[in-house]
């Protein structure tokens, strides 16, 4: 019943009959007989083969269905519903949410200076984008809490082993050592690979508690409890058994082939008071030398939870926002649930600074970032840090076909199978990590230099500088930003 | 070794304990819910008078606890190994996602007692239960070994097990089917079933001063996962 979503096109007087598509369909579409032979409905537009060909005989074509259209019953709501008649069961997808909302970065203008307060020539004058992660006292008495020193305001969030490969995880390793920042493990464990660049590593604690120890906890730079993800809030993690392979059952410490569970709520976990608990016990089995972060999804109520905590005791708070990527998730929920990183780092930012406890806590955003012009506006609007979990996937190939669920990528990222997962090489993945990265730090150099700013810090929660256009009026309130054209 | 707590907050009694230079056995006197004790501690023993407060041995390593008294909630949490016994009764969700080692409570435990409890290789964690339990007992079970032997014969908890996926619970007496949660059935323990529980049941006895043949002369029944895979077929 289900037509196909993509069609092959094979150009058959090109093809040279070599093969090599066949063997970088990791989804089994194509094969060889006397000529290429393509099974469309099992493509879903990886552009692995089209851009392995050596003849470029392949092209990737979206199928028009020629259903009737309709505006309310398109082909994707129509299919959807074609496939739950045919399974009973909850629809999986990977990735972020794919709607076309408003991004309300792109209604977002940054300033710069003209004449009277000159820029800062970002290639020849020294620009700080040193950034401190971790609980800042009131007074600048006594000692400080122990701080993660980054030097680009740019992390890798939590993405797991067995949702990801490991070749995945030791190029974000790798590029967060060289370039002094941070990767998270997610809460798959840390795989022994990982050894090298703990001190660029953030280990998560989630409801499962996979891979959970003393030693895990006492190995990184920071412990983040996970609560929640932007893609899914309030939903639990499954990683199905047939991803947990010898090597990812030795990082989560269970049987091969067993369901990873890790539930939506922590079942210690039933308020504020739960919280702190869990993060004083994670401080305690750390002897407090490690800053213990909270992750929680961008939600309605978002002001009012990052407040809780904060005084619960975390000392960064990872808010993710609902275009946040996912490597599995319930596309009504993915497609449905939470609320912009925009808007929710703005009312929690707000909230913290009029509570008089916004030093209490960093604040790291996460949830859609494309660009360094996204970063410098989350900076401007109060955020420390921000993580960048689909753009860094996309730097090691990843094409956004959504299909990280099924565990076939032909690109090696979100994987499990050994023949695709060698398709990445961490060496070449750190490479293009830190490439991008490195660029982005140098647009956002740029940027301050235009600004007029010589540190990130004198941009960080630094409203004044961003207009709003085209918003109406109460975003622009909840911004806490003013219309484009408005002076000082 | 012998440290009063009467008179120190949570943190600073984890410290003394932490500081301590030589590796020899601990006594804690006038413990009044004090949290966190052993949380992250590895080789130590440690005699306990009073009431250890909310996650007592958390993170814990190769500990040998005694507590003479009752216990609060999160005892033994994601603890990886070693021995824990409770002469009373102990709080809610009682070794949250152990990984390994031996927790005995001579009385009651709360709600979701053993909850992700997983195993792997040899690491196989064991609760021992003598009294009653709370619901959800071994929710999310991923492995290791619970036993609830309620010597009282009082009514246990409802949903146990719901979500299980590896590991057994044997439940000594009766109780209702519809106690148990989705996804669990019930079979009769065989020969080296009541091999290996006959060897718990040995050790909670001798450690309360119990007569383990009359604990075993009544019946166990075995609770064990419908699937290693419960929400297997949930997705399209």
């Amino acid at each position: 019943m289900l037509p196909a979503e993509f069609f092959v096109d094979i150009t058959h007087d090109h093809c040279r009959r070599c093969g090599r598509c066949v063997l970088e369909c990791g989804f089994g579409a194509l094969r060889q007989k006397e000529r290429i032979i393509a099974d469309h409905k099992k493509c879903v537009a990886c552009q692995r083969c089209a851009l392995f060909c050596p003849e470029q005989a392949i092209h990737i074509r979206k199928q028009e269905h020629g259903y009737k259209q309709h505006a309310i019953w398109t082909p994707e709501v129509r299919n959807d519903i074609y496939r739950q008649a045919q399974t009973g069961g909850v629809i999986l997808v990977g990735n972020g949410n794919p709607m076309p909302h408003p991004i309300i970065w792109d209604n977002l203008l940054l300033d710069a200076c003209q004449v009277t307060n000159p820029p800062i020539d970002a290639l020849r004058e020294p620009i700080e984008l040193r950034t401190y992660l971790g609980s800042k006292p009131q007074s600048i008495s006594g000692k400080l809490p122990d701080q993660i020193e980054i030097e680009t305001p740019i992390i890798f969030p939590a993405m797991s082993y067995g949702a990801v490969s490991l070749n995945t995880q030791k190029s974000l390793a790798g590029a967060a050592k060289e370039l002094g920042t941070l990767m998270n493990t997610g809460e798959g464990g840390v795989h022994p690979d990982l050894y090298p660049e703990l001190d660029n590593i953030i280990v998560q604690c989630a409801s499962g508690r996979f891979g959970v120890s003393y030693d895990y906890l006492n190995t990184a730079m920071a412990v983040e409890i996970k609560i929640g993800q932007g893609a899914k809030p309030g939903i639990g993690g499954h990683l199905p058994g047939e991803k947990v392979t010898e090597d990812v059952s030795r990082t989560r410490m269970i049987p091969v082939g067993s369901d990873a569970l890790s539930p939506s709520p922590h079942h210690d976990i039933y308020s504020i008071e739960d919280l702190s608990q869990l993060i004083y016990a994670i401080k305690e089995a750390t002897d407090y030398g490690k800053p213990v972060g909270v992750k929680v999804a961008a939600v309605h109520n978002i002001a009012a939870i990052a407040s809780g905590v904060v005084r619960a005791g975390a000392d960064f708070v990872s808010i993710d926002g609902y275009r946040g990527g996912s490597g599995a998730t319930p596309k009504v929920i993915r497609d449905h649930v939470g609320i912009p990183i925009e808007i929710a780092l703005a009312v929690v930012d707000e909230r913290l600074r009029r509570e008089r406890i916004r030093n209490e806590a960093s604040l790291i955003c996460s949830g859609g970032f494309r660009h360094a012009g996204d970063v410098a506006k989350a900076i401007a609007l109060g955020a420390d840090a921000v993580s960048i979990g689909t753009a860094s996937l996309v730097a090691l190939g990843c094409r956004v076909c959504q299909q990280c669920h099924t565990g076939n990528c032909s690109w090696g990222i979100a994987t499990q199978r050994p023949e695709l997962v060698e398709r990445l090489d961490p060496v070449e993945g750190t490479e293009r990590l830190v490439n991008l990265v490195a660029g982005w730090s140098i647009e956002l150099k740029e940027i301050l230099g235009a600004l007029g700013l010589n540190s990130i810090e004198s941009l960080r929660g630094n409203r004044e500088r961003l207009r709003g256009f085209g918003l109406n009026a109460s975003t622009l309130e909840l911004l806490g930003v003013k219309e484009v054209g408005e002076g000082q | 070794m012998i440290i009063d707590a009467g008179s120190m907050d949570s943190r600073s009694l984890n410290a003394a304990i932490k500081g301590l230079k030589h590796n020899g056995s601990i006594e804690l006197n006038n413990v009044n819910g004090q949290r966190y004790i052993c949380v992250g501690v590895s080789g130590r023993k440690v005699e306990i008078n009073g009431t250890p407060g909310n996650d007592l041995a958390a993170f814990s390593s190769d500990v040998d606890i005694n507590v003479n008294g009752n216990a609060q909630d999160g005892v033994a949490n994601t603890l990886r190994s070693g021995r824990i016994v409770i002469h009373g009764s102990v709080g809610d969700v009682l070794g949250y996602s152990m990984q390994g080692g031996n927790v005995f409570v001579r009385d009651n435990v709360g709600y979701r007692a053993g909850i992700h409890m997983k195993e792997y290789l040899d690491n196989k964690p064991v609760i021992v239960i003598g009294g009653n339990a709370g619901d959800f007992m071994g929710e999310y079970m991923a492995g290791g070994t619970i036993l609830l032997l309620n010597l009282d014969g009082n009514h246990i908890g409802n949903f146990i097990g719901t979500g299980i996926h590896a590991g057994s619970i044997f439940i000594r007496g009766d109780f209702n089917p519809y106690q148990l949660g989705k996804g669990v059935v019930m079979v009769e323990p065989d020969a080296s079933d009541l091999e290996k529980l006959e060897v718990y049941v040995r050790e909670f006895c001798s450690r309360f001063n119990l007569d383990p043949d009359r604990v075993m002369e009544q019946g166990f029944t075995k609770l064990m996962p419908q699937s290693s895979r419960p929400y297997g077929k949930l997705y399209s």
